[in-house]
């Protein structure tokens, strides 16, 4: 508990620091560097909390497609020399970005969060650690064999993944989001069509 | 590492994008502190997928997995975002050579 804890501290520092300096450092190249910094410490935060298929979606996606991305948009602009100015509403953003923290804060603080009650936990556990894979009953019985487990999850454990749970109980969103990927391609291919 | 510290993280994470994207004249800066409030989101999102007990959780497991499962739509809608995105920006530079958004007065009057 103590080492994921200073992994987490650590994690953190690195996180907010390398953001400060996306938004706050003047060569747009070193900044998109940090973003990739900041990626990364994310996908820390993604193994730290049990969600490891996403701390890879995390790489393969932030930390190596839009990353580059933005790597090549700031080659192909060339006007790195100006580097990241502010404008004029400087203050009043510092303001309400403050302001939006300290709210969120507050109520990150002041919340009564219903947490898992420790049997409860522990069945989170297995069930996020094993995501990718579907739990059968018989092959994970000895992981499963869990005091307050009862019969209506146990059935329910069947179709408890990250995979099933995308073609069954989201299956419109998905859909959606196909749809959406596809229309982003082809509005990009429009846009950047040489004349 | 508790909900608290987790959900307090990621506030910062936002808070942090949410300036750059206000505050800075550089389009590819303002692209780049949205993706920093995505990943904001995202750390928020599995972090209470990690503590907090779905109500469903008597019925039904996969209610764990949830906050997972809006992450992974998140970050695909935030890829379709950049491409878009970076598409505008070159348009943009194209048309009028800038991508400073102090400079990008088209629409003005």
């Amino acid at each position: 508990m103590l080492f994921q804890d200073i992994v987490f501290w650590l994690l953190s520092v690195i996180a907010i620091g390398a953001a400060l300096g996306v938004v706050l450092i003047k060569d747009l190249f070193r900044a998109a560097l940090l973003l990739v910094l900041v990626f990364v410490a994310v996908a820390g935060f993604f193994v730290l909390l049990s969600a490891e298929f996403l701390a890879v979606v995390q790489v393969l996606i932030y930390a190596g497609a839009i990353s580059i991305l933005l790597i090549f948009a700031i080659m192909l602009t060339r006007n790195v020399e100006r580097g990241n100015l502010a404008n004029r509403l400087q203050i009043p953003a510092v303001v309400f970005s403050v302001m939006l923290l300290a709210v969120m804060i507050t109520v990150a603080l002041q919340t009564d969060w219903s947490r898992f009650s420790p049997g409860e936990e522990e069945v989170a556990n297995v069930v996020q650690t094993s995501a990718v894979k579907t739990l059968t009953a018989e092959k994970d019985a000895p992981k499963l064999a869990l005091p307050d487990i009862t019969a209506t999850q146990h059935e329910s454990l069947k179709s408890a993944g990250l995979a099933d749970l995308l073609v069954n109980d989201f299956v419109l969103p998905f859909e959606a989001v196909s749809l959406l990927l596809l229309a982003a391609v082809i509005g990009s291919l429009v846009l950047v069509r040489p004349r | 590492m508790s909900l608290e510290s987790v959900l307090i993280v990621a506030a910062v994470l936002f808070a942090i994008g949410l300036y750059g994207s206000l505050a800075r004249r550089n389009v590819l800066v303002v692209l780049m502190s949205i993706e920093l409030m995505f990943n904001a989101v995202n750390v928020t999102l599995v972090g209470l997928a990690r503590y907090v007990a779905p109500a469903a959780i008597q019925e039904d497991l996969g209610s764990l997995l949830t906050g997972q499962i809006f992450a992974i739509f998140i970050i695909t809608v935030a890829a379709a975002e950049i491409a878009l995105g970076l598409g505008i920006v070159f348009a943009m530079y194209r048309n009028s050579d800038t991508v400073d958004l102090a400079e990008a007065i088209e629409l003005k009057n």
